[in-house]
């Protein structure tokens, strides 16, 4: 067991002791045990899965952060974590819709309004992260 | 003096401005409780995040090297001043152009130019002969991080570039309900080490494992330091708005009784003064029918 708490600047989501946690580096997916080495790492966009202490094992979808580990203290920095028994399916696939004919009217020239390219692109990515998750779970 | 019709009149006047002013006071609590526990609840994040830079800054070997802690000699430089929306706080928006005004003196000198949230701050400089890069109304203490995070790619953005070789905040830190005051802080360049005080010998000792590096991490955390500093600026400025309002609109509401008060008792004065007339000319005019 040991100490995991995930941050995010809206709240704290969870803080409580976890037999195991996976997160997606930017390097790959790691897992955390206990009396893992300290580490600093940076997250990709991806799932989070941990086991808490009643053996339930929770899974997230992360759009990116920071995980240190240290003396059996893990600190997750997320910029936005989502739970995968909440993601809204339908509106995800709406949004990656929105997202992808927002890049196809940018690659085709005909981009009357400003459209930001890199809003569109996070969200292409972000929906595109939420349904594999879900997927995954369901 | 006055007519009974005049006071009478005041009265009621004054009274549905107490009524106003209450009603601000009670919808300034309000907003208070929710933009506190914002400040509540982006602490939290923000302390980690420190707690993490340090830690980086200090297992690594050697001096990570970024655009953000260039200190540069300063021939031009920014102030980002951070105003409310609205008026009607006491002495808020006024505190803050005073130390703006402060800032601009000193800079008088050399090229400058004004970042500015709110619109207090954006009417006062609008007219006046200032270089305005940019301003943004309508946060209302929403903590909005991707609107945050534009806000601030454009500022790192001009500090990284060249532009500008330093920014400054002004901006009011909420300590608690009754005490909230103008801070001026540099932004950028970030001073080495944001927090640090721990023993650096014992850091060194925790021999981290980095992935991918230190400085790849590094180049990846500080803007997240910038924007998560950007919002707490921004949400406690809202807080402190709100608490000054507060307090404002309480001691208006006071004044406005006390002045119902003192328009009663003219009031009254004014009735009794006519009755009294009154009763002497029925008096007198008794006495005339009785010759």
């Amino acid at each position: 067991m040991f100490r995991l708490s995930i941050v995010t600047p809206e709240r704290v989501y969870y803080d409580g002791d976890v037999a195991s946690l996976v997160v997606p580096g930017t390097e790959g997916y790691l897992g955390i045990l206990s009396n893992h080495a300290p580490l600093i790492t940076a997250l990709q966009e991806g799932r989070i899965e941990y086991r808490d202490e009643a053996d339930t094992v929770h899974i997230l979808a992360v759009s990116g952060g920071f995980l240190e580990v240290f003396d059996n203290k893990a600190t997750l920095l997320a910029d936005a974590v989502e739970a995968a028994e909440e993601i809204d399916v339908d509106r995800a696939r709406d949004a990656l819709e929105r997202a992808r004919k927002k890049l196809e009217k940018v690659s085709s020239g005909s981009s009357p309004e400003e459209i930001n390219v890199d809003e569109a692109r996070d969200a292409l990515q972000r929906a595109r992260n939420r349904i594999k998750v879900y997927n995954e779970t369901h | 003096m006055a007519t009974l019709r005049e006071v009478r009149k005041r009265i009621r006047g004054v009274k549905s401005t107490r009524r106003i002013t209450r009603a601000m006071e009670m919808v300034a609590a309000a907003k208070l409780r929710k933009a506190q526990a914002r400040v509540e609840q982006a602490k939290p994040y923000a302390a980690k995040l420190d707690e993490m830079l340090s830690h980086l800054a200090a297992a690594s070997t050697g001096e990570i090297q970024h655009p953000f802690f260039e200190q540069r000699p300063v021939e031009k430089s920014t102030l980002v001043l951070v105003t409310a929306d609205r008026g009607l706080c006491g002495s808020f928006n006024a505190n803050l152009m005073r130390e703006a005004e402060a800032w601009r003196r000193e800079h008088a000198d050399e090229p400058f130019e004004f970042m500015l949230f709110g619109k207090k701050g954006w009417d006062y400089y609008r007219r006046r002969d200032v270089d305005v890069l940019d301003h943004q109304l309508g946060w209302e203490g929403e903590m909005d991080y991707g609107r945050a995070r534009d806000a601030v790619q454009m500022l790192t953005d001009r500090f990284v570039s060249g532009k500008t070789d330093r920014i400054d905040l002004i901006y009011t830190t909420f300590v608690s309900m009754g005490s909230f005051r103008v801070t001026r802080e540099t932004f950028l360049p970030i001073p080495r080490h944001p927090t640090g005080s721990e023993d650096e010998d014992q850091e060194r000792e925790r021999d981290y494992i980095f992935e991918p590096d230190p400085q790849a991490i590094y180049e990846q955390l500080l803007p997240y330091y910038a924007t998560t500093k950007m919002i707490t600026v921004l949400t406690e400025s809202f807080a402190s708005e709100q608490a000054s309002r507060m307090l404002a609109m309480n001691a208006a509401t006071k004044a406005a009784g006390d002045m119902i008060d003192a328009l009663t008792l003219d009031f009254n004065k004014a009735r009794q003064a006519q009755i009294t007339k009154e009763l002497s000319e029925v008096v007198s005019g008794a006495d005339a029918l009785k010759g």
